[in-house]
């Protein structure tokens, strides 16, 4: 193929509510796409493998890495990133129980936190601290501030 | 870390996706993208096209047809794993699901994709392989049958050529009324396993009646304990019958690498053997 040729697709997707109807690179990766493109640059690239987590958001519901999806794949989903998820300045719940267990520290891994912790609480209610763990362990935090943010999981499960 | 170039292609059906492969050269496949993706990303793989196929509604669901489950290659991961007919047919399916990646990535992660991969860990094709699946594949010629136990021909190389796609993967599951395990060793939960175990059991009045026993992770390839298979059948399920199981998973041939020496994953076969006996015995007679 010639040197300049960039492959590229009109897509149309709903990000937080909102409908973007945007051109764009096939080759490109869909947590680029929210971050270079959208500017929502609240969802985290760390590993660009699938290993860290940090880039995890929700397409239709569920929990995935967007640095494992194309954005042309995202055509026509209804995406959430944790833009999305406080209204105005009233925070979800885990949102809530992370400011509260002081689940954060450096906050690098947090948005991919987050994200898993909602979606996977939104699907078993309840979920107990293993649950909880397990959930979580595809998501790395280098902080090592396990044991707050299992507090804040267990501790919105709980309720 | 961002793919190289490459031209898009999404067809939406099995005929337009043959066709395409025919006429396109140094294309690579788009199922869940769990492997393919990072190997994109990180320009392992560039290949001058990728063709997606997650538009191909056909590629993906479970049906029955008589005894046998159909199981489209697209169809998720996590789909398998809420399934109510995998849960009743095929349960050791499920506890390998278990251990396949994370639920944020077994949302995207296929069955195809994962048999085609074929990583020699990889958890998918080591049950295809107990359960003695047949796979569907389609290419110019029309479809093929092949059995899971000829399709892979080495390291990470399935018997499937560029102009092929693999359609669903079918398997005739067991009685109802069997022991079921798997296990598996891994650096950190959710890692690629170092070595893996599978098996099923039927036992009859204490005595095994059939056994099989799949591993992988162990060689380049995952494999069937044949030997050990046979040899259980007509003794009782007793620890020392399972430790002989486990001797004969020790002396096959292993892999070496930088991390993991062939004599540990050796060790790993045969301690993994004995306990999913075990627990699979504990569950066929319902203790």
């Amino acid at each position: 193929m010639s040197e300049q040729n960039n492959d590229e697709r009109e897509i149309t997707l709903t990000v937080n509510g909102k409908t973007y109807r945007e051109t764009v690179e096939t080759r490109i990766h869909l947590a680029d796409f929210l971050r270079l493109q959208l500017k929502l640059t609240g969802t985290h690239l760390g590993c660009e493998h699938g290993v860290c987590g940090a880039c995890t958001i929700l397409v239709d519901g569920e929990a995935v890495r967007s640095c494992l999806m194309l954005a042309v794949q995202a055509n026509g989903s209804d995406v959430t990133t944790i833009e999305g998820l406080a209204d105005g300045e009233e925070l979800t719940p885990i949102q809530k129980a992370f400011s509260e267990h002081h689940a954060l520290q450096c906050g690098f891994c947090t948005s991919g936190m987050i994200m898993s912790l909602t979606a996977y609480i939104a699907e078993n209610p309840g979920a107990d601290e293993e649950a909880i763990r397990e959930a979580i362990s595809g998501n790395i935090c280098r902080c090592t501030g396990y044991q707050s943010i299992v507090a804040a999981g267990v501790a919105v499960a709980a309720k | 870390m961002k793919p190289g170039r490459f031209t898009y292609h999404d067809p939406t059906t099995i005929d337009e996706l043959i066709g395409l492969l025919g006429s396109l050269d140094d294309a690579k496949l788009l199922a869940g993208g769990q492997s393919l993706m990072p190997m994109l990303n990180m320009r392992f793989s560039q290949p001058d096209h990728v063709v997606d196929l997650n538009g191909i509604d056909e590629l993906a669901g479970i049906t029955t047809n008589g005894s046998a489950l159909k199981i489209g290659a697209m169809t998720r991961q996590a789909a398998l794993l809420k399934s109510n007919e995998i849960a009743d047919q095929i349960p050791v399916m499920q506890a390998a699901l278990q251990c396949v990646g994370h639920f944020q990535t077994r949302y995207r992660g296929t069955i195809g994709g994962s048999l085609c991969h074929l990583d020699p860990s990889a958890e998918l094709p080591l049950i295809a392989l107990l359960c003695d699946a047949e796979l569907q594949v389609a290419g110019p010629d029309g479809d093929r049958s092949i059995a899971m136990g000829e399709w892979p021909l080495a390291y990470m190389m399935p018997s499937i050529s560029e102009s092929e796609i693999l359609k669903s993967i079918n398997i005739n599951p067991w009685p109802q009324r069997h022991g079921f395990a798997f296990e598996e060793i891994a650096r950190r939960r959710g890692d690629f396993a170092i070595v893996g175990v599978g098996c099923q059991l039927a036992i009859d009045n204490g005595v095994i009646s059939k056994a099989v026993i799949a591993i992988g992770g162990a060689n380049q390839v995952p494999y069937r304990l044949t030997e050990a298979e046979e040899a259980l059948v007509g003794q009782p399920a007793t620890d020392d019958v399972f430790a002989a199981a486990g001797e004969v998973a020790r002396k096959q041939d292993a892999m070496s690498d930088a991390y993991i020496t062939a004599a540990y994953r050796q060790r790993l076969a045969n301690v993994l053997t004995k306990r999913t006996l075990a627990t699979a015995a504990q569950r066929a007679t319902g203790e």
